[in-house]
């Protein structure tokens, strides 16, 4: 059975519907990805999926239908979002926004620092500026926080809203390559891209998004081998 | 006036400043989390006062009708919710917090009235008879339109404010009271002589200015307040429930109205409608901190108390005009700065 699964999911906003009848799983242990053009309707499909915006279909999460769960409900399930905007507490340390990643789990102190030791681990730039506010950071830096902020909370699926906005092509490299890296860890990913062939690198399944609706899915192999894809998304290949 | 007048006054200025400090600070706190402006706030430090006076005199306080009105509603609207949600199951724990928890000190105060207590168990009950009013508004008033903009939530507050004088005069009557004070005692310091009553005002602030500062500096809880009031979406992706902020913030701020009222029930007459005014001047106090900096609205607040004070030497049935005129400047000063501020704030 699949970890995630998001059923026949529509959202519109008044008249404009934004996400059309899209459904879509994620198994466990899986990178999946969602990639479309800007205004496909991709941060509206993960609003949705967590609960900041209401929407019609059912999302199925760990057996559990959580489709009338609040948010912070979904959040203690092991679902977690990164959202486009980051939305760190700025005015906050690193070292808190961290704390705060934890927020939702009841498994006790010492649990909660050696998950902020791998976080440290993992992302050597945030122990060196763990003092210091967040909306101080660099770009890279601050999706990094994002990201450890997130893994705080130890999901089982965590979904990640483009990971690489705005970000040099040095630092989104090196953002693909902790994505890749967290897998090993066992979490599932849901990543949502606009950089198509880095996530399909990355990914091992891919759904395509375009106005609203699903228009392609399949492996990562047999899409970043698609002639119609190459075309629109993929820069015809020529990396 | 001479140095030994102005020195007396500035005491007595600072003072009642220290009182503002404990109201404006929950002005903030309230604000920064809910985003309400709790205009009743003045209202509940007034009630405490009138509470305490009651207690003394040995009379039943008011309050005591107001929390039991105000849990009943409570409890139904939230069994309502909860039955239209199908979460039944929550119907116990919502009993326990919104009936039983609010209505037990209220029943002690029941039980007890008539006999004088000692004075610390008096102030003891006052608070906590007090506490459960601003969450229980908190649910019965703001919670159903909780997504409203801050210009309506102002204006349900205001209609909060005169629904509340309403149930003061109902529950207290029209008189006003002056509880007796509780240190009698007169330090001179640099020659001046300095009332107990007042160096209790300034070290209660401080104290417990302090002590939310620790709150929210070194508690996971107090963080994720900090955290909801600088980022509510943030915060929710967090799993911090907004409800449960909100509930919070409104205890905290119950704290500071309640003892705000404690210290001041001995040194002002405090009718039912008293509440106010002091409301007023500490709301100035949290509007020159911008309505997000505790310390520039301490100072702000002191700032507040000390003009009153030298006010009420010149002229005292002008006091508050002079008070809000002087202060009006001010706050066109700060609203400019303030609404510039906002816009570098947007990302
Ligand atoms: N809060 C909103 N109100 C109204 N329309 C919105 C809102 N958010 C997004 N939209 C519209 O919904 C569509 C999908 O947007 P979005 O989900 O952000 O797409 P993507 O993340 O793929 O760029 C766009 O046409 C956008 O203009
Ligand atoms: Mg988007």
């Amino acid at each position: 059975m699949a970890l995630l699964s998001i059923e026949n999911v529509s959202v519109s906003y008044g008249k404009a519907e934004a996400v059309r009848n899209v459904s879509l799983e994620v198994d466990r242990g899986q990178i999946v990805t969602v990639i479309g053009p800007n205004g496909a309707g991709k941060t509206s499909l993960l609003t949705s999926a967590i609960g900041m915006i209401p929407a019609s279909g059912r999302v199925v999460f760990d057996g559990v239908d959580i489709t009338s769960l609040p948010t912070e409900d979904r959040i203690e399930m092991g679902f977690c979002l990164v959202p486009e905007r980051r939305e760190l507490f700025s005015e906050m340390s690193v070292y808190d926004n961290l704390l705060l990643g934890a927020y939702s789990r009841r498994d006790g102190s010492a649990a909660i620092r050696a998950s902020m030791e791998e976080v440290y681990s993992r992302f050597p730039r945030l122990r060196e500026r763990h003092t210091q506010k967040a909306g101080t950071l660099s770009g890279g830096e601050r999706q990094m926080l994002a990201l450890g902020r997130a893994l705080m909370a130890k999901p089982k699926l965590l979904m990640l809203d483009e990971p690489s906005l705005g970000l040099a092509p040095l630092i989104t490299r090196e953002i693909f390559r902790i994505i890749a890296s967290l897998h090993e860890t066992g979490v599932s990913i849901l990543l949502v891209e606009q950089n198509a062939r880095a996530a399909l690198e990355t990914a091992s399944f891919g759904y395509v998004m375009e106005t609203g609706e699903i228009v392609h899915s399949g492996s990562s192999a047999t899409l970043i081998d698609d002639p119609r894809l190459i075309a629109t998304y993929l820069g015809g290949g020529a990396h | 006036m001479n140095a030994q007048i102005a020195a007396i006054l500035t005491l007595d200025g600072i003072a009642s400043g220290a009182i503002y400090v404990l109201i404006a600070i929950g002005f903030v706190l309230i604000f920064a989390v809910t985003r309400i402006i709790f205009v009743p706030f003045g209202d509940i430090t007034a009630f405490t006062a009138l509470t305490l006076a009651s207690l003394e005199n040995k009379h039943l306080p008011g309050t005591v009708g107001m929390v039991a009105v105000l849990a009943a509603m409570a409890t139904l609207m939230e069994i309502f919710s909860l039955w239209r949600k199908g979460t039944l199951g929550r119907v116990p724990r919502a009993l326990l917090f919104y009936l039983i928890l609010p209505l037990i000190p209220a029943g002690v105060v029941w039980l007890t009235a008539g006999t004088l207590l000692p004075t610390a168990l008096r102030i003891l009950l006052t608070v906590a008879v007090i506490l459960p009013i601003p969450p229980l508004l908190n649910r019965i008033v703001y919670q159903p339109i909780a997504d409203a903009t801050v210009l309506l939530l102002l204006i349900v507050s205001v209609a909060l404010h005169f629904a509340m004088s309403g149930l003061g005069l109902l529950f207290f009557g029209p008189e006003g009271v002056r509880t007796q004070g509780f240190v009698d005692y007169t330090a001179i310091i640099a020659g001046t002589p300095v009332s107990g009553q007042a160096i209790l005002i300034l070290g209660s602030a401080i104290f417990f200015s302090f002590l939310l500062y620790l709150f929210f500096s070194f508690t996971l809880t107090g963080k994720a307040l900090h955290a909801t009031a600088l980022n509510r979406t943030g915060a929710r992706l967090m799993g911090i429930r907004p409800q449960q902020a909100c509930t919070i913030a409104f205890l905290l701020g119950a704290l500071l109205a309640a003892i705000s009222g404690i210290l001041i029930a001995p040194v002002n007459t405090i009718f039912y409608d008293s509440g106010f005014l002091i409301g007023l001047k500490s709301f100035v106090g949290a509007i020159i901190g911008g309505m997000v900096s505790f310390p520039v609205t301490a100072i702000g607040s002191m700032l507040v108390g000390i003009l009153e004070s030298f006010a009420a030497f010149l002229s005292s049935p002008f006091k508050d005009v002079i008070v809000f005129s002087i202060l009006i400047p001010v706050l066109l000063w700060r609203s400019y700065t303030l609404v510039h501020a906002e816009d570098e704030d947007e990302e």
